[in-house]
């Protein structure tokens, strides 16, 4: 099974976010980035589990500059074969579905995995997007995933609950909490990851259809009104009357 | 001209998120000077309340929804015909399935999860960190694609009904099979997404045997529950139940949470509701920080209070 594995870069969960240049760029100063949580937790790790039970390889993908090396080799030092960095900045959902799509094409994978969404941009839309790019069936928000053969059964969120759908390869899924456990890197895989394949291509001719004017923060909250705990019951009428919302 | 509208229909009723995203796309539509238009899927009664929410007119076709790849064919099919060049949905299980492949066959600019009106030139505001920051983001393709974030933007009804019609399509054959659906929420509990009040539990409960008064509450008040990680992850809650950065967002006018200490990853997900309440035995938690209101006490002993408050406060209204 040829496993392809699209890989984001993100601030750390703990990170201070705040904003330079006016609002218009994130201030990376003094922020630590990961593998974007639901890239490594989920869809990773399960790929790494099917290479494992039935064999074939998992590649890793990533549309990024320089910087990206560092997460990269972290997915490598994880366990996956091989990685791809197409060198091109993440600058819009269509333009990075593109990149991926205009490498994947002609490949051959089986599985084109991606996380849910990115805890920066939370968008949950580059996976459609290079399905529908590379015309190939779309499984979203995915919690269980197995592989008979060349069909796969997976578990996925549907409004209100959870349906289970069959599929054959070749399909673009996203992942969700479920799918696997997270894995933490053993200092072999880290050694090896050190001389693990890593190619860089050239980016596809794209534009950016969308862009980010500026951002601001939201507005703090105005402080907390202490509700004494022996009297606990007057919240009811303070939601009721003051809040109003009950 | 026209904008088009997914709502899309759970057994003949259209939940809040699609007539928030009808809505939205009829005033965008009024913005532009055109007509919103909303496409759906099954059988519906009447207009099924969508032009109430600002629909002029309404589209029916027969498409397998569980797949996302004739559902995007429908839509560029509709969007072809209504002549739209702007086209919403919700940012639901729906619009994440369907809206990114419209985009990328329409070769449009998608922002997912608008959470305000687009301003001049197409400026849609979004949240982004994990609702730790806003970005306004701007669309430059002349074809558009927006997701509506569920709970942000409310409905705007205009008492006006609209014209239902048939869509014809031939979806062709699925490239995915359907083996089971299981429902998750209890009966009449609205989903997480889309709940307008949540009472929310953490490790303070100390086991899931305690989760009692937390259930009671939810059900006094018509709310939905909600967890923190690590008690999804310990098993004593079911994963849908999960809040944060790495579970649900959610955004309800009310959130309760009850012995949860308030970590960033945890505030990440939570942190648009309009109105938080912390009930924490530690006055230190850093909950106390983002809430609204806060109890310093013990959940035990503050629960029970609150259930009956609770109770007397529904008997009377
Ligand atoms: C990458 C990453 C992603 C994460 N994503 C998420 C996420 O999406 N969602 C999430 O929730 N967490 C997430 N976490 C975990 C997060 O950091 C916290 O560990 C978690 O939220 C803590 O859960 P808790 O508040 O239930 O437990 P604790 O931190 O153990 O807090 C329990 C609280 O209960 C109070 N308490 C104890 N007994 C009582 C009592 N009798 N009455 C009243 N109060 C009592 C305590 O004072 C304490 O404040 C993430 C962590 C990482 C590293």
């Amino acid at each position: 099974m040829k496993i392809l594995v699209c890989i984001s870069k993100a601030p750390d969960t703990t990170s201070k976010i705040a904003f330079t240049d006016g609002g218009s760029k994130f201030d990376e100063n003094g922020v630590q980035f990961i593998v974007n949580p639901y890239d490594e937790w989920y869809a990773l790790v399960r790929a790494l589990e099917l290479k494992e039970t039935i064999g074939g390889t998992v590649t890793i993908l990533s549309v990024g500059g320089t910087d990206y090396e560092p997460i990269i080799r972290k997915a490598l030092a994880i366990g996956a074969d091989e990685a791809v960095r197409i060198d091109a900045a993440e600058s819009d959902s269509l333009y990075v579905a593109k990149q991926i799509a205009a490498y994947a094409n002609g490949k051959g994978f089986d599985i084109i995995f991606c996380g849910k969404e990115t805890i920066n941009f939370n968008g949950s839309i580059v996976p459609g997007m290079v399905a529908e790019l590379l015309d190939l069936p779309f499984v979203s928000l995915a919690n269980k995933l197995n592989v008979n053969g060349n069909t796969a059964t997976i578990e996925r969120e549907v409004a209100g609950g959870e349906e289970v759908i069959e599929v054959n390869t070749p399909f673009v899924v996203s992942a969700a909490k479920g799918m696997a456990e997270q894995r933490i890197p053993n200092m072999r895989g880290i050694m090896a990851a050190r001389t693990k394949p890593l190619e860089v291509v050239p980016a596809a001719a794209a534009e950016a259809a969308t862009s980010v004017k500026s951002y601001s923060l939201p507005p703090a909250k105005s402080g907390c009104k202490y509700i004494d705990a022996e009297n606990a019951g007057s919240l009811i009428q303070l939601l009721h009357e003051e809040a109003k919302a009950i | 001209m026209s904008v088009l509208i997914y709502a899309e229909n759970q057994n003949g009723k259209f939940p809040k998120s699609a007539l928030e995203a009808v809505s939205y796309g009829a005033e965008v539509a009024a913005m532009m000077g055109t007509d919103a238009i909303a496409i759906t899927c099954g059988s519906i009664n009447g207009d099924g309340g969508l032009g109430n929410a600002g629909a002029s007119n309404v589209w029916v076709a027969n498409a397998p929804t569980s797949d996302s790849q004739l559902m995007g064919k429908l839509i560029v099919a509709a969007a072809a015909k209504a002549n739209a060049n702007v086209i919403i949905f919700s940012h639901d299980v729906a619009g994440k399935m369907v809206a990114p492949r419209v985009a990328a066959r329409l070769d449009a600019g998608l922002v997912p999860g608008a959470t305000a009106l687009p301003g001049a030139d197409f400026v849609v505001r979004k949240n982004v960190f994990s609702g730790k920051a806003i970005a306004d983001v701007a669309i430059h393709t002349t074809n558009k694609v927006i997701t509506v974030l569920p709970n942000s933007l409310g409905v705007k009804n205009t008492g006006a009904t609209a014209a239902v019609e048939a869509f014809a399509f031939d979806a062709g054959a699925s490239r995915i099979t359907v083996k089971e659906v299981k429902s998750e929420n209890k009966d009449g509990e609205i989903p997480l997404p889309e709940a307008e009040l949540v009472v929310s539990a953490g490790r303070g409960m100390k086991g899931p045997e305690h989760w009692g008064p937390i259930e009671e509450l939810a059900k006094i008040l018509g709310a939905t529950t909600a967890c923190s990680r690590p008690v999804s992850d310990i098993g004593w809650r079911p994963h849908h139940e999960h809040v944060g950065q790495t579970g649900v967002t959610i955004r309800p006018n009310l959130y309760i949470a009850v012995g949860i200490s308030g970590a960033i990853q945890h505030l990440a997900g939570v942190n648009g509701s309009k109105i938080i309440v912390v009930i924490n035995k530690d006055p230190e938690a850093p909950f106390f920080k983002a809430a609204d209101y806060g109890i310093v006490g013990d959940a035990f002993e503050v629960l029970p209070k609150i259930i009956e408050a609770a109770k007397a406060f529904k008997a009377a209204h």
